[in-house]
């Protein structure tokens, strides 16, 4: 089983990544595009098992140290 | 005095830290190990400036779970003063022990060059040998130092009194040419409701004597060995 985690600034939270990629891709000649958003992407490799329990294990890493609940939201996917 | 310095892996202010305790304020000092579990016979923890474990994945977010970590949290809830400097701040943050979080840099630029700051409150240990209206000037060396707080978390800040020093120019604005990082209400430094545990992106232990250009920040180590005597001389 893998473990997807896909982190991502708050929207509130100033993401001058985001806006600085936003402006590269304007100046380049892709027009039009909205706000950019730069984040993280962790893939955690686990043993094959209780997929509830490991998402029950792994939920609590992302707020406790994976994401900071402060600035962040997080999205988390168990693959099989 | 006895002050413990913290050490991480990749800290690199922790020598200039312990050099203003012991050789510039004449106190007692030591290294203290990330792995060390006791904060026994310190009356004072300073967390200082560096990279601990690289930044990996947030500043501060991986040493806050060493076991040196859980003893300042407890330190800390029995009303030991922590100070966190630069990259300890953002440790103490990540921690829960300061409010809010420190993120990129608006400009995106690392940022190493000398600020003014306001003293915004001069209570408890940290500001109160600071003169009434004198400015602080220090060196910043940072690229994730603007300080994000939800709206009704700086409210919070804001009713506890808690905003301890804001980035101001020469005449003393909090304007937006002297916010070096981005950094919500020009907010350098803050500490906790308690006023115990306190943490400020420049640093204090680079510019604490004459010979280094300027020797504001020493007014604070002094005023938190002040608060310390105080304490001692009540419980006495």
């Amino acid at each position: 089983m893998k473990a997807k985690i896909i982190v991502t600034p708050k929207k509130a939270v100033l993401d001058p990544q985001g806006k600085t990629v936003a402006n590269a891709l304007e100046q380049m000649g892709y027009k039009g595009i909205g706000d950019v958003h730069v984040g993280k992407y962790l893939e955690i490799e686990l043993p094959a098992g209780d997929r509830e329990s490991w998402r029950k294990q792994l939920d609590e890493a992302c707020h406790k140290i994976l994401s900071n609940p402060v600035i962040e939201d997080y999205q988390l996917e168990i693959e099989p | 005095m006895n002050f413990a310095v913290l050490q991480f892996p990749a800290s690199n202010c922790d020598q200039d830290a312990l050099h203003v305790v012991r050789n510039v304020l004449g106190h007692s000092g030591r290294l203290l190990w990330h792995k060390e579990h006791s904060l026994a016979g310190f009356d004072a923890v300073i967390i200082p400036g560096g990279f601990s474990y690289g930044d990996y994945l947030r500043t501060g977010a991986i040493a806050r779970f060493s076991p040196i970590m859980q003893a300042v949290q407890a330190f800390a809830a029995q009303g030991g003063p922590v100070l966190g400097i630069c990259n300890g701040f953002q440790i103490l943050c990540e921690a829960g022990l300061l409010p809010g979080a420190l993120i990129r840099n608006r400009s995106l630029q690392f940022r190493c060059e000398h600020v003014f700051l306001k003293t915004a409150s001069r209570e408890g240990p940290f500001t109160r040998q600071i003169p009434e209206g004198k400015l602080l000037r220090l060196p910043i060396a940072h690229g994730e130092g603007c300080y994000f707080a939800d709206d009704a978390t700086l409210e919070q800040l804001q009713a506890g009194r808690q905003i301890l020093w804001q980035y101001v120019n020469a005449a003393g604005e909090p304007s937006d040419q002297a916010n070096p990082n981005g950094s919500l209400q020009n907010i350098a430094g803050v500490c906790n409701l308690a006023r115990n545990v306190a943490g400020l992106m420049p640093h204090p232990e680079r510019a604490s004597e004459p010979l280094l250009g300027c020797a504001d920040g020493r007014l604070i180590f002094e005023s938190l060995i002040s608060w310390l005597q105080t304490k001692l001389a009540a419980a006495a």
